[in-house]
C-alpha cells in the first residue's frame, strides 16, 4: 500500500498510543518507536508494528509510535488505522487485518 | 440457560478499557461503535474492536458490538467488523421496525458467507429507543430467528415521549418496560432493562435493578464496571428462596412417585409453574 498522505491515529493516555504515518522522501521504511515500557517490550512493539506493516505490504513511508502501554491487538489496530488513512483506502483488505 | 444480566458497554475506541473490561466478568460485554465514537473516529474504533473481539481474553464472554443505525453511513462497515471479528451478538441501535431486522439479517448472512462463518451463527439484537420502536416492539422481536433478545433505551426514547426522566418509580417509563420486556417474553427472547446513568448513586442504581428484576427483565445495560457486581448480587437468589425451591421440587418429586397430579407446600398448592420458577432459581443460584 503507497503512503500518499500524512495521518495521526491514537490517543496518548494509558493503554493505547499514539501513530503518525507521512510519506518518505527516499522510498524507505523507518519505524520510530518511543515507550515508556521500551526497555522491557521495545523489542515486541517493534515486531508487531513490522508484521502489521507487512501485512499491508507498507514498503515506505516513516512510522513514528508513542507507546503508553498498549496491549498488541491495540497497537495492531493504530497501526492499521493510520496506515489506511495515510493511503486513501476506503475498505480494508480484511485478508490483510487478522 | 445463558445468563444475560450485566450487558457492560465498552467504547470502541477507548484502548484503556477495550484492554481491562474483561476482567470484570459482565455476562456479555457490549463494544461501542454508535454514540461512545465520535464521527471522525468511527474507522479506527472499528479496527480497535475487530482485533478485540479476537482476543484470547473475550474468548469466554459473550460479544455483543452495538453498530450505528440503519439510517447512517457508517452501520455496513460496522457490521463487516462485527461479523468478521466473530461477534456473537449485533445491537442494532433505535429498531423502528421488522423491516430493519430484515435488511440487518440479510447482510450478516453476506457477510457470514463472504467470511467463511457458519450463515446464522451471529445472533441479533434490537435496542428500543421510540415510541414507534415500542408499538412495533413484537413485530420486531419475531422478525428473525437470529434475534435472542431486545432493550429498552430510556433516553432517545423519553425525548421521543416529550418527558425526561424522573426519580423514584419512573412512571414515564413503564409503559415501555412493559410493553418491550412482554414482547420479548412472547417472542422467547431476554430483555434487558435501560441504563442507570449516575455511577456515583448507587443506591438510585439498585432502585432501578430491583423494578427491572420485579418486572422480569433478564438484567440491565450498564455503563460502568462497579454496577456489574451490585447488579450479580441483586439478581442472585436468597439462601431463602434457593431452599424454598428445594423444598418445591422435592414436593413435586414426591406428588410425580405417588402418582399425584399436584401437591401441597406449606398450604399453597405446587403446580406446574411453580414447579418451573423453583427449577429457574436453581439455575441462576448455580450460574450466579
Amino acid at each position: 500500500m503507497k503512503i500518499i498522505k500524512e495521518s495521526v491515529v491514537g490517543t496518548l493516555e494509558s493503554s493505547d498510543l499514539l501513530v503518525k504515518v507521512t510519506p518518505s522522501d527516499t522510498a524507505s521504511r523507518d519505524i520510530v518507536v518511543r515507550s515508556e515500557v521500551f526497555k522491557q517490550f521495545g523489542k515486541q512493539i517493534t515486531r508487531v508494528v513490522t508484521e502489521t506493516l507487512d501485512k499491508l505490504a507498507v514498503s515506505d513511508g516513516l512510522i513514528v509510535i508513542e507507546d503508553k502501554g498498549a496491549l498488541d491487538c491495540v497497537i495492531r489496530a493504530r497501526v492499521q488505522a493510520a496506515v489506511l488513512r495515510a493511503t486513501g483506502a476506503r475498505e480494508p483488505d480484511w485478508g490483510k487485518l487478522s | 440457560m445463558k445468563l444475560r444480566r450485566s450487558m457492560l458497554f465498552v467504547p470502541g475506541d477507548n484502548a484503556a478499557m477495550l484492554s481491562t473490561s474483561f476482567i470484570y466478568r459482565p455476562d456479555s460485554v457490549m463494544f461501542d461503535l454508535e454514540d461512545a465514537v465520535a464521527p471522525r473516529e468511527k474507522d479506527s474504533a472499528r479496527l480497535m474492536v475487530y482485533q478485540a473481539l479476537q482476543h484470547p481474553a473475550y474468548a469466554d464472554i459473550e460479544t455483543v458490538v452495538r453498530i450505528n443505525g440503519v439510517e447512517t453511513e457508517w452501520w455496513q462497515q460496522d457490521l463487516e467488523v462485527a461479523v468478521r471479528g466473530g461477534v456473537d451478538i449485533v445491537r442494532l441501535p433505535k429498531t423502528e421496525n421488522a423491516q430493519e431486522i430484515h435488511e440487518l439479517e440479510a447482510h450478516v448472512a453476506r457477510i457470514e458467507q463472504a467470511c467463511g462463518r457458519p450463515v446464522g451463527e451471529t445472533k441479533l439484537m434490537a435496542a428500543i429507543e421510540s415510541a414507534s420502536g415500542v408499538v412495533n416492539a413484537v413485530a420486531i422481536s419475531t422478525a428473525s430467528p437470529r434475534m435472542v433478545a431486545i432493550a429498552m433505551a430510556g433516553f432517545d426514547y423519553l425525548v421521543d415521549m416529550h418527558t425526561h426522566r424522573s426519580a423514584g418509580w419512573e412512571p414515564e417509563l413503564f409503559f415501555a418496560r412493559a410493553a418491550v420486556l412482554n414482547a420479548a417474553r412472547a417472542a422467547r427472547i431476554d430483555a434487558f432493562d435501560v441504563v442507570y446513568g449516575n455511577v456515583n448513586d448507587d443506591e438510585g442504581f439498585l432502585r432501578e435493578v430491583n423494578i427491572a428484576k420485579q418486572l422480569g427483565f433478564n438484567g440491565k445495560s450498564l455503563i460502568h464496571p462497579k454496577q456489574i457486581e451490585m447488579l450479580h448480587r441483586a439478581y442472585a437468589p436468597t439462601e431463602e428462596e434457593v431452599s424454598h425451591a428445594k423444598r418445591v421440587l422435592a414436593a413435586a418429586e414426591e406428588a410425580r412417585r405417588n402418582g399425584l397430579g399436584v401437591v401441597s407446600l406449606d398450604g399453597k398448592m405446587v403446580d406446574p409453574p411453580v414447579i418451573h420458577e423453583a427449577e429457574m432459581a436453581l439455575q441462576l443460584a448455580d450460574l450466579s
